[in-house]
């Protein structure tokens, strides 16, 4: 089954080699067909050579003049977790798809170590395999974003080629979706050690800063952070252009309200039943939530405007024979 | 001649004024919030400050309703909150009946107000249903609101959240249009403001 598995991988790869033995695009269609892991990868043995030291947390270094050999720690931004890896978007990949051969030397050369990593439109700019995702908007969205300003900043810094996954297109639940996307975000915001690699900006305090939203757990664990903090794109998924804190939404109306921009945010794949005209309004946001103001029933509505207006219509009524009987 | 009889001691009165306020403004910020527009084209006020107003008068009536059960408990006022089976629907249909035509041809109330029947059989059933059935929904509806994480999250496959939200305001609009009842019937004593100057110096007065 497995042999069968990798043989359909191979038949559908779509292999794209560029100058510098460049990344193998593979057909997004065919790959998600595939079931992920180690076993379906067809590069996997390749891979230990690299994974035999940054798959773990130590590597040894040996002096084969002297014989010498000791154990070093791998640093975290060279540290591949396996799992993470073949359970991440490239996980039908080999190393060298994008990293040079000339890793295969060890100790890897100074020139090949300060190689220019790829970015996501070396591989997935315009290409008609993923026109459907629009990169190149997301690229655009990206460099009006505030971390564009950040140097040092790339489309790795959130998105870790060897453990992202695309979470929200396939999202079964909701709240994983959120905890995975919002962890994305606390990696630098709620990690001092990581933020101040970035930038020289004080410490933020993500609790004490968010102290002003009712019910702060509630919304952390029902919307993403991107929901307040990126301006709306209505052409691509998932909005990258990061706002400046002052711009961030805070007017609870704008997601509280028929107009929710909820819906144009993280409900966006699953927005069938948008803006319903019977039923709830916005009825998609009650499978996973209920937002107060965005969730309306326009029976009951109806209802209650019907039992009001008769209300007032009885005392109307009552209150004329009153007077015109004097009683 | 005008009879007074002291129906209203002062806990009662103060209760009451103090109920009164509070349930008036969180009609007014409850609506405010459901009908929220994304513009605030629709908001009476601001959505947070809305939230703010009706999350602190709602804890301020949740004291105010157990001082009102422990009045009771404490007092012989619970006595006027007692129904009797016998002629229950007899006596509610009589009480009906004098408002809808009884009282036009000036008929005697069925039901006149004493020491021991302070409610007619009509107020007895509506404030019974009010106070110990409707407030304790909206009291513990508003409190899994107000602190989400308390909530059962799936309920046969649909958002607690939801069920408890849509108990809330059911509950806060059958209690809205009470208290509309509530008032133009308090309109219904001698003089159209003779019930509430009842409601403020604690005496009951009517023409004899």
């Amino acid at each position: 089954m497995k042999i069968a598995l990798a043989l359909i991988a191979s038949f559908f790869s779509v292999v794209l080699i560029t100058e510098n033995n460049g990344p193998v695009l593979q057909d997004p269609d065919q790959v998600l067909q595939i079931q992920k892991g180690i076993d379906n990868n067809l590069f996997a043995e390749d891979n230990e050579k690299c994974l035999v030291c940054h798959g773990e947390p130590y590597f040894e270094l040996a002096d084969t003049a002297t014989g010498v050999i000791r154990n070093r720690l791998m640093c975290d931004d060279y540290h591949v977790d396996r799992d993470e890896f073949y359970q991440s978007n490239h996980w039908s990949f080999a190393c060298t798809d994008c990293h040079s051969y000339d890793f295969e030397i060890f100790p890897h050369p100074v020139s090949t170590r300060l190689e220019e990593p790829y970015h996501c439109n070396d591989c997935h700019g315009y290409d008609e395999q993923y026109a459907r995702y629009q990169f190149e908007e997301i690229q655009i969205e990206y460099e009006e974003s505030v971390h564009a300003e950040i140097d040092g900043f790339s489309c790795w810094k959130c998105h870790d080629p060897h453990s992202y996954e695309i979470n929200i297109r396939n999202s079964t639940s909701l709240g994983k979706t959120i905890l995975y996307d919002n962890n994305i975000c606390l990696e630098c915001h709620a990690n001092f050690d990581n933020f101040q690699l970035l930038t020289d900006k004080e410490e933020i305090k993500v609790i004490d800063s968010h102290g002003w939203l009712p019910n702060q757990s509630a919304h952390f664990t029902s919307v993403r952070c991107i929901e307040c903090h990126t301006g709306i794109n209505e052409s691509i998924l998932v909005a990258h252009k990061l706002l400046p804190k002052d711009k961030a939404v805070k007017r609870c109306t704008e997601c509280h309200s028929s107009e929710s921009r909820l819906l144009a945010t993280l409900y966006k794949f699953q927005s069938k039943e948008f803006r319903a005209d019977v039923g709830f309004i916005n009825g998609i946001i009650l499978n996973q939530s209920y937002v107060i103001g965005a969730n309306r029933n326009i029976i009951l509505n109806v209802l209650s405007f019907i039992i009001f207006a008769g209300v007032i219509l009885v005392i109307v009524v009552h209150l004329f024979f009153r007077i015109i009987r004097r009683a | 001649m005008t009879r007074r009889l002291y129906l209203y001691p002062v806990w009662i009165r103060i209760w009451h004024v103090i109920n009164a306020i509070l349930f008036l403004i969180l009609i007014f910020t409850g609506v405010s919030m459901q009908f929220a527009g994304s513009g605030g084209e629709f908001s009476l006020i601001r959505f947070d400050q809305a939230v703010a107003w009706h999350n602190v008068s709602a804890i301020i009536l949740t004291f105010n309703y157990v001082v009102f059960i422990i009045g009771n408990v404490a007092t012989t006022n619970s006595r006027h909150y007692r129904i009797k089976k016998e002629n229950f629907w007899a006596d509610l249909f009589a009480q009906l009946k004098f408002y809808a035509f009884g009282m036009f041809k000036k008929e005697k109330h069925p039901f006149p107000v004493t020491y021991e029947q302070k409610f007619n059989p009509l107020q007895k059933i509506s404030y019974v249903l009010a106070m110990y059935v409707g407030m304790p929904v909206l009291i513990i509806t508003g409190f899994g609101l107000l602190f989400p994480e308390i909530l059962v999250q799936q309920f046969f496959g649909v958002s607690g959240l939801l069920i408890t939200d849509i108990l809330h305001i059911t509950m806060g609009f059958i209690l809205s249009v009470f208290m509309l009842i509530h008032i133009y019937t308090c309109t219904l004593g001698d003089k159209p403001a003779t019930l509430f100057k009842s409601m403020i110096s604690g005496y009951h007065e009517e023409h004899e």
